[in-house]
């Protein structure tokens, strides 16, 4: 089938590789995709475009298990997504078979993104179009981490990143407002970047938490609107604060 | 490393189009067998011929501070002495030891690659590969070539993160955690020392002192274990090679020698 082994992804004259960067184009147009680290716990949220009505939401899960301790959000092609998921979950128990030791973040980070360049270097193949919020625990330090990956198979460690529709801007509000914090106030801050450029309501956002002791748990409808409108009621008492004239003499 | 299946392929291509007789299905997957009657005998002899005899004395055993590891240093040829002075004691890295029984050419080369591939996972991971992870990286490669003739029978001692670990790896694929292993022909003898004189909280000293006499009660007995008893200590800072005294020393001074107390003087006989 020497057809096949013709590269699809090949340099430009000036040095672009073009698949990629259309890779990107589409990951670009996948729904918003932001994670935040605390100091105890991991958020991941994800936009949720409304679900049709005679669809079943829970077969649309964006956030996933990879293993008890590491999860994973992305951003562009979901048909994609389910195959690198699927081969990375393999990794994970793999690695648990031949050392007996459950997979680091950065372990399972490095392979995916590997994977993710080995289709920019092949025959007959895409790159995936994807990128990836990889969130978890190192089972040794017990720290938590952030990683993302792209469809070029680079990687790196965040404190707080976005990806998906206006990232840019999430991306921004994260950089302004980013504080190390812990608990339920990094589930506010993921929310609060999220809201940014989503319509507000538990409806349209999906978020989980991943921590230590508990693993991932994802958060109820009825959870996200208690946070959503307590967000609000911040935002309000904010704008209020500024408003109200200068109590001074 | 991985297993050749390549026999196991199906040949059905290379059949001339007139030849199958069943002609519909093609030939079931197959291999050239050797021309003798007795099929399975013949494996096994021929896997016997190939797998030399596990002349040897090695034993480890946990304790408080850690790991002690040692070995015998003979290497024999059936009823040849060919080495007086082997290391049976393979130092993978700075903090795993690894010990030698059974083919000294497999153990030497499989545990050389083991080194290899700790060193890449610590690049790789930035920290240090678990006992734990590096035996069962030895045992899966010498599973899967289970059945081919490699005589491997080892014991890998080192200290990680979760403390010390001894682990017990051999050529059939079998791969035991525990405190105390002795492996080779003078492990019976080796055992019965060791048994008898284990305790958890022996001091570094005493675990040395009870790890040499083990060997040597071995070498005294087993015709196959001999030459000079290294003992090694594996602590948290990693091994340190404590002894290496050759058995005949050893032996007068387990042993000295004492001018025997005359009972009866034999007098002359007078003439009666």
């Amino acid at each position: 089938m020497a057809r096949y082994d013709r590269a699809i992804t090949v340099f430009s004259p000036d040095g672009h590789l073009f698949q990629v960067e259309y890779a990107l184009e589409a990951v670009r147009k996948g729904n918003a995709a932001v994670g935040v680290r605390g100091t105890d716990n991991v958020v991941l949220g994800v936009e949720k475009k409304s679900t049709a009505k005679l669809q079943d939401s829970r077969s649309v899960r964006k956030i996933v298990n990879l293993d008890n301790h590491i999860a994973l959000a992305c951003a562009g092609l979901k048909a994609d997504a389910r195959v690198l998921i699927n081969r990375a979950r393999v990794e994970c128990q793999s690695h648990r078979l031949t050392v007996e030791d459950p997979v680091t973040v950065e372990y399972i980070t490095r392979y995916i993104a590997g994977l993710q360049q080995k289709y920019t270097q092949s025959g007959g193949v895409r790159p995936f179009g994807l990128s990836t919020l990889i969130v978890g625990f190192d089972p040794y330090t017990g720290t938590p981490s952030l990683y993302q990956t792209d469809p070029s198979g680079t990687f790196s460690a965040w404190k707080a990143n976005a990806t998906g529709r206006n990232s840019n801007s999430i991306r921004e509000f994260l950089e302004k407002n980013y504080k190390e914090v812990s608990g339920q106030e990094t589930i506010k801050l993921a929310i609060r970047a999220l809201l940014e450029v989503v319509e507000s309501g538990g409806k349209n956002i999906e978020v989980a938490v991943m921590t230590k002791e508990e693993g991932l748990r994802q958060l109820e409808e009825a959870e996200i609107d208690a946070i959503v409108a307590e967000i609000e009621a911040e935002k309000a008492a904010a704008e209020a604060a500024k408003k109200a004239p200068p109590k001074e003499t | 490393m991985k297993l050749d299946t390549s026999g196991l392929e199906s040949f059905s291509t290379l059949t001339a189009p007139g030849d199958d007789v069943a002609g519909e299905f093609s030939a079931p997957p197959s291999f050239q067998l050797p021309n003798s009657n007795d099929f399975d005998g013949f494996v096994k002899e021929a896997i016997q011929m190939v797998k030399p005899a596990k002349g040897t004395t090695t034993l480890a055993f946990i304790f408080k501070h850690g790991v002690i590891v040692a070995a015998d240093s003979r290497a024999s040829m059936g009823g040849y002495i060919s080495s007086q002075s082997v290391k049976k004691i393979i130092e993978i890295n700075p903090y795993m030891l690894g010990t030698m029984a059974g083919g000294a050419a497999d153990c030497q080369f499989w545990h050389r690659n083991l080194g290899i591939k700790c060193r890449l996972h610590e690049l790789a991971n930035k920290r240090r590969i678990s006992v734990t992870g590096a035996s069962k990286l030895l045992a899966n490669i010498l599973y899967s070539y289970r059945g081919m003739g490699l005589s491997v029978g080892t014991m890998i001692a080192g200290w990680d993160e979760t403390g010390p670990g001894l682990y017990y790896v051999d050529s059939e694929g079998g791969r035991l955690k525990g405190n105390r292993f002795s492996v080779g022909s003078g492990s019976p003898y080796a055992y019965g020392v060791l048994d008898s004189g284990y305790r958890y909280d022996l001091s570094v000293e005493e675990a040395v002192e009870l790890g040499r006499r083990a060997i040597y009660h071995a070498t005294f007995r087993d015709g196959a274990s001999g030459g000079v008893v290294s003992v090694y200590h594996v602590g948290p800072e990693g091994w340190k090679k404590w002894t290496g005294d050759d058995v005949g020393d050893l032996h007068y001074q387990y042993y000295p020698v004492v001018p025997s107390t005359v009972e009866q003087e034999m007098a002359e006989a007078t003439g009666a």
